[in-house]
């Protein structure tokens, strides 16, 4: 089993039957960052969702495999399932503002599952929590502790929320967009702060995001998704200068830059759209089978 | 200061809230047919009997004067005489206010705690036929009206299996000398267990009947607010921390969900209190609901006022001990 994350075939489906993702595969591998992209609606974010076992109750997982750190969790039951997750992986959540219960201190929201959880004494746990908030660059890290949520800015939370996800050192990472609910220069800051996180404690992130932009500048490895289904998988460097698919280089061609500011935004030109619908469809037909 | 500033206008607004329901009260209860002092004499008494207690009673003098004499009085804590029973007011309401806040309290406990399991119940089984069940039972209770359980109930437990007492506070065999009027917590402090159940088995089903229809409102609101919590983010975070449904129900969930379901139960505290007044009466358990009833039988029109005033303060207080909680509770609203 190559990668510390490897989902095999998830197919995805709605109580219906329609599905939301068709047997998307992709590896993410220890220490990398892997980018999933796609527009709104083409299903990155059940990705993360399937794998940390939070899908909608409307949705269930109809086959595949999703093997983390050596185990196939959709083998698992419930309970073990939410214990290895627990212990192996953690979530950066889109938005900081509604991601910290606001009737708790921010210290015990990172230290009670520490304590809980993997057993740790309250001591360690608080020790450990003081250390990540000045890793994440936040001042007055004692005072913070004993804040509630509503006492900080929305770039501090998500220091916050970034802190306490690596809290339990996981071995994966999945973050489901989380700059796109802060302004734009903060952005900057957290996206730097997520890589320098990765890097220090050396864990697999899989980066979940609809911005190229962002994709280039901190991943190693991307799929890049359509309707479900993952329609291109590739390294990074080889990505931006060749693109396979059509609707990948349509896709970084809408890219807005900074160096033409004036030029208007390029759309996914139509006939990309059919030929990736197409391809859709001819899946489906094959799934059928 | 703007804390001081809070509880000043509180006060004031209590005040004049007080004395709005004195002055409708006194009105009403002095404009509407009926004569307290044709109550008091026998049958074949003359117009100078009458007219001679109805200067005993202030009765002949007007409705204006009548309430700037009593209201000099309630000043210095004097709501006058009982007609029918002759003791001062204050003495009689004060020694009834224990019996009803004991059974109102009582009632509340019980019915947050059956609201509250049956809220977290249809929670845990969301989308199931537990949840519908629960549904189902809260809206019974709900259309059925607090007097009618209690018949259900004494039929039940009184008439069918007679495990509770149907009337009274307590066993006469068992009065022992009560320095309070608040027996059940006084038979708690003394240790005397026996007349501590002996007092619950006969609050107990006055005090379900109460509890009944605000269980219900409490496991509808609680549960949709619950329910509501579970979708955001926070809690989906926990999960992901590797909590279970039970602690992310009752840790993460229920502090946030609990707020607006504690405003109701602060406005349907005060509905359960006057609840009492039939509840009472119904099981003979000697409150100041059913004191009420007999005042009102009686035209004792200064037990009348007295009573109402109690009531009309008690809601005030239950509305300042809610608006206190929820700021205790919800820490976006207190100041640093």
């Amino acid at each position: 089993m190559s990668g510390y994350l490897s989902i095999r075939n998830l197919t995805v489906c709605l109580k219906s039957g329609a599905p939301i993702l068709r047997s998307v595969s992709l590896t993410v591998s220890a220490g990398q960052v892997h980018g999933l992209v796609g527009e709104s609606g083409a299903g990155k974010s059940m990705i993360g969702k399937a794998v940390l076992g939070t899908l909608p109750r409307a949705l269930h997982v109809t086959s595949g495999e999703i093997w983390l750190d050596g185990v196939n969790l959709l083998s698992l039951s419930q309970t073990e399932r939410r214990k290895q997750i627990g212990a192996t992986a953690a979530l950066i959540p889109q938005d900081p503002l509604t991601a910290l219960n606001p009737s708790k201190r921010i210290g015990p929201q990172i230290t009670r599952r520490l304590v809980d959880i993997l057993g740790w004494s309250k001591t360690k746990a608080q020790q450990r929590a003081l250390e990540l908030l000045d890793e994440v660059h936040i001042p007055n890290a004692t005072r913070v502790m004993r804040s509630y949520p509503h006492e900080l800015s929305g770039g501090m939370r998500q220091r916050i929320l970034i802190a306490s996800a690596f809290a339990a050192e996981p071995k994966l990472i999945i973050a489901d967009e989380p700059t796109t609910a802060l302004d734009v220069t903060v952005q900057k800051q957290i996206l730097r702060l997520i890589a320098e996180m990765q890097q220090r404690h050396d864990t697999a992130l899989l980066f979940v995001t609809h911005d190229l932009g962002v994709v280039s500048k901190v991943c190693d490895t991307l799929s890049v998704l359509y309707a479900g289904k993952v329609v291109e998988d590739a390294q990074m460097n080889r990505f931006f200068m060749r693109p396979i698919h059509p609707y990948s280089a349509a896709l970084l061609a809408a890219t807005p830059t900074y160096t033409d500011p004036t030029g208007s935004l390029t759309p996914v030109p139509e006939h990309v759209i059919e030929y990736v619908e197409k391809e859709v469809a001819e899946h489906d037909v094959r799934a059928a089978r | 200061m703007t804390v001081l500033r809070n509880i000043l206008i509180r006060l004031l607004t209590t005040a004049v809230t007080l004395f709005g329901v004195a002055v409708i009260v006194f009105v009403v209860i002095r404009v509407v047919p009926g004569n307290p002092i044709a109550m008091m004499l026998p049958p074949g008494a003359t117009d100078a009997d009458i007219a001679q207690l109805q200067a005993q009673y202030g009765f002949d003098k007007s409705i204006f004067q009548q309430f700037i004499i009593w209201l000099g009085g309630v000043m210095q804590g004097d709501f006058g005489q009982s007609i029918s029973l002759r003791q001062p007011v204050a003495n009689l309401v004060l020694g009834r206010l224990p019996a009803t806040l004991e059974l109102s309290i009582m009632a509340l406990v019980m019915a947050m705690l059956m609201g509250g399991a049956m809220a977290l119940l249809g929670t845990r089984y969301r989308d199931s036929k537990t949840e519908a069940a629960v549904d189902v039972s809260a809206g019974m209770a709900l259309s059925i009206p607090d007097f009618l359980w209690g018949l259900v109930l004494i039929l039940l437990f009184g008439v069918l299996w007679p495990v509770f007492h149907i009337s009274g506070r307590i066993s006469p065999s068992l009065n022992i000398d009560f320095s309070t009027n608040f027996y059940l917590f006084e038979s708690l402090i003394r240790l005397r267990f026996d007349v501590w159940a002996d007092l619950v088995a006969h609050m107990f089903m006055p005090a379900l009947a109460l509890a009944i229809p605000l269980a219900a409102i409490i496991a509808q609101l609680l549960k949709q607010s619950l329910k509501e919590t579970m979708h955001l983010d926070y809690v989906t975070l926990a999960r992901t921390k590797g909590y279970g449904e039970n602690h992310v129900i009752t840790r993460e969930a229920l502090p946030n969900a609990i707020l607006p379901t504690l405003t109701l139960v602060g406005v349907q505290f005060t509905f359960l209190i006057g609840g009492t007044v039939i509840i009472e009466r119904l099981f003979s358990y000697e409150g100041l609901g059913n004191m009420a009833i007999d005042a009102v039988i009686n035209r004792d029109l200064p037990l009348i006022q007295g009573i109402v005033i109690l009531f009309a303060l008690l809601f005030t207080v239950v509305n300042l001990v809610v608006d206190m909680l929820y700021v205790v509770l919800n820490p976006r609203l207190r100041h640093a």
